[in-house]
């Protein structure tokens, strides 16, 4: 009784009484907020959305630039012919190593270089300023300087370990791409930390070493946890971000020795072979991929994935 | 324990206190040049092939035993590194306004405002930020060369706006939602214009957060290689970046090894000004964005 009673009091005064009021105001509010940005989504849409739909297009049909005459719609042929060639599948494995190795060393050393930036006692100023510095540098003039450190002929490095010529060998030449991708991106992860570890209340920590914590209990069992949503984040950026490493190669080894990414299996299909159909291809399979990642990331994000509440904070 | 006040201490204690002090300075002075060299080297050792002398490239020592200048007469004297470089502050400068302005006028929204499809915005642009540019590349090939875009200038500045706004968005919005816009009220209470209000109180209490996305923007545009050797031919519309490699030496015997070290020098040169005068500011946008996202 006293239920149906109450809800049509408490529901009923804000439609009497709000919404003619709320709904001039409301109405110009929202068509302000939707022309302020409209802008930026037509652009972002025009120049992500319609090209993805138009390259899976161009990914249907065999079209050569330099036989233009041979375009036509050839269905699913050019995916079977990248999926069954292992070039392919090398620049995939090439990919998925640099990604892997090189976020996992990104995330140790940025979590110390986050520490020293956010604990460090004498010029703070100081290393976060130097920190900056391979964040901001090209990525093409770090490339050309680690390219010329190792490069037989010119560099200080090249002697280092005795080898004849680190970068026309495989292995010391992925060794050196992900040196030049970690050393790049260490403090971009480390600034993302950084904001985490802010979150960090000093109570706790205080709180924690009252109580005996160790160092590292007091790293793994307070600090870590309250940081979690600040890791997931930098993983995500990063993980997508090595996933479509380019720079670095193109310049170090321009992919000889089987050390192309998947990057730069499809510029090279594109540029240097003038083939839309199998660089498009290639560009949606590299967008699946993506797509799968940022998936599984999401999934593992829950409730902490960005976007989230993004209207709440105000 | 940490409540006790100096004066009590005892002298020996403050002394202890001290050299333990002392003793976690110099070990965080240990730290902090670790992380100096680490920064430093590779923009030192390119710093040094670019005053090393032609016949002193393949020295392999990290100094240059003898310092010149010829690298950058070199490349101050080619039409190739100029027209680049003068592609590369265009584009890069125009990219980084538009973005702003339509980044600034999103954020606002998003920050202030309520209205329909804005989760929907804040989602699209957070998957550009995690978009393979490389992916765009074959569509945006084709699609520039039947547009006519191809290795002009809006044919570079379209892709890096769309790349860069989803960055100033999350960046501007975040500072935006910092701002007391209460102030605002205030000032309208007080007898101010909305003109006035907003141009005595909101936007100086703006301008830092839109300068700060500006030079993040501007990092990213100034930074991208891909596009800028995709979607260029020429020397028209090549940036700096991609310019780099297809420098060749004086002369068809010598390795470009000190023009393009030079080049890239010059092209750090910006970043660097930024980082020493802006540094505070630029930590404080890439981390405002990246935790309230």
């Amino acid at each position: 009784m006293s239920q149906t009673a109450e809800a049509p009091v408490t529901a009923a005064p804000p439609p009497k009484k709000g919404k003619p009021a709320l709904s001039e105001g409301k109405k110009a509010e929202r068509r302000l907020g939707l022309l302020l940005c409209a802008p930026a989504a037509v652009v972002m849409i025009a120049v992500t959305g319609w090209p993805i739909i138009y390259s899976v297009w161009l990914s249907l049909q065999r079209y050569d630039l330099r036989f233009p005459d041979q375009r036509e719609f050839v269905g699913f042929s050019n995916y079977v012919a990248v999926l069954s060639d292992g070039y392919w599948w090398t620049a995939f494995g090439v990919t998925a190593l640099i990604t892997v190795i090189s976020v996992v060393i990104e995330l140790v050393l940025g979590m110390l270089l986050a520490l020293a930036m956010h604990r460090t006692l004498v010029g703070r100023g100081l290393v976060r300023t130097v920190s900056l510095i391979p964040y901001g540098i090209v990525t093409v003039v770090a490339a050309f300087s680690w390219f010329y450190a190792w490069n037989a002929d010119t560099g200080y490095l090249a002697d280092l370990f005795g080898a004849d010529a680190p970068l026309t060998d495989r292995v010391a030449s992925l060794a050196i791409i992900i040196l030049a991708e970690v050393w790049k991106t260490t403090p971009f992860m480390a600034l993302l930390l950084m904001a985490g570890l802010a979150l960090v209340p000093d109570d706790l920590l205080k709180a924690a070493s009252m109580d005996g914590a160790t160092a590292w209990q007091r790293f793994t069992k307070v600090m870590l946890p309250v940081m979690k949503p600040a890791i997931l984040v930098a993983l995500l950026f990063r993980t997508l971000d090595a996933f479509r490493i380019f720079d670095n190669i193109f310049v170090l080894t321009k992919g000889a020795n089987d050390t192309s990414s998947v990057s730069m299996q499809t510029y090279n299909n594109l540029i240097k072979g003038l083939n839309l159909g199998i660089g498009s291809t290639m560009s949606v399979l590299i967008f699946i991929a993506v797509a799968i990642i940022a998936f599984i990331f999401v999934k593992l994000f829950g409730a902490s994935a960005p976007g989230n509440d993004p209207g709440g904070k105000r | 324990m940490t409540q006790v006040t100096p004066t009590f201490i005892p002298q020996d204690a403050g002394k202890a206190k001290s050299r333990k002090e002392t003793a976690r300075k110099a070990r965080w002075t240990v730290v902090d040049v670790v992380i100096v060299a680490y920064a430093l080297i590779p923009v030192l050792w390119t710093l040094s092939l670019s005053f090393k002398t032609a016949e002193a490239q393949t020295d392999k020592s990290f100094f240059p035993s003898e310092w010149t200048f010829q690298n950058y007469k070199d490349i101050f004297t080619t039409n190739e590194f100029i027209r680049a470089l003068i592609n590369s502050i265009g584009i890069a400068i125009i990219a980084t306004v538009i973005a702003v302005v339509l980044g600034t006028m999103a954020a606002y929204a998003i920050a202030r405002l309520d209205f329909p499809g804005k989760q929907l915005l804040v989602g699209v642009s957070l998957l550009i930020a995690m978009f393979p540019q490389v992916s765009l590349v074959s569509p945006l090939f084709e699609m520039e060369r039947q547009l006519g875009l191809f290795d002009t200038w809006p044919g570079l500045i379209l892709p890096y706006i769309t790349f860069a706004l989803p960055l100033a968005i999350y960046t501007l919005s975040a500072f935006f939602r910092e701002i007391p816009w209460e102030l605002e009220k205030a000032a309208k209470m007080d007898g101010a214009t909305p003109a006035q209000a907003f141009r005595r109180v909101i936007a100086p209490l703006a301008a830092p957060g839109v300068f700060t996305t500006a030079i993040l923007v501007f990092i990213f545009c100034w930074n991208d290689f891909l596009f800028a050797i995709s979607l260029t031919s020429t020397e028209a519309s090549r940036t700096v970046p991609a310019a780099l490699s297809f420098f060749t030496g004086a002369s068809q015997f010598e390795a470009p090894t000190g023009t393009i070290s030079a080049a890239a020098v010059v092209i750090t040169i910006p970043i660097i000004i930024f980082v020493l005068f802006f540094q505070r500011r630029i930590v404080a946008g890439l981390t405002s964005g990246a935790v309230k996202g």
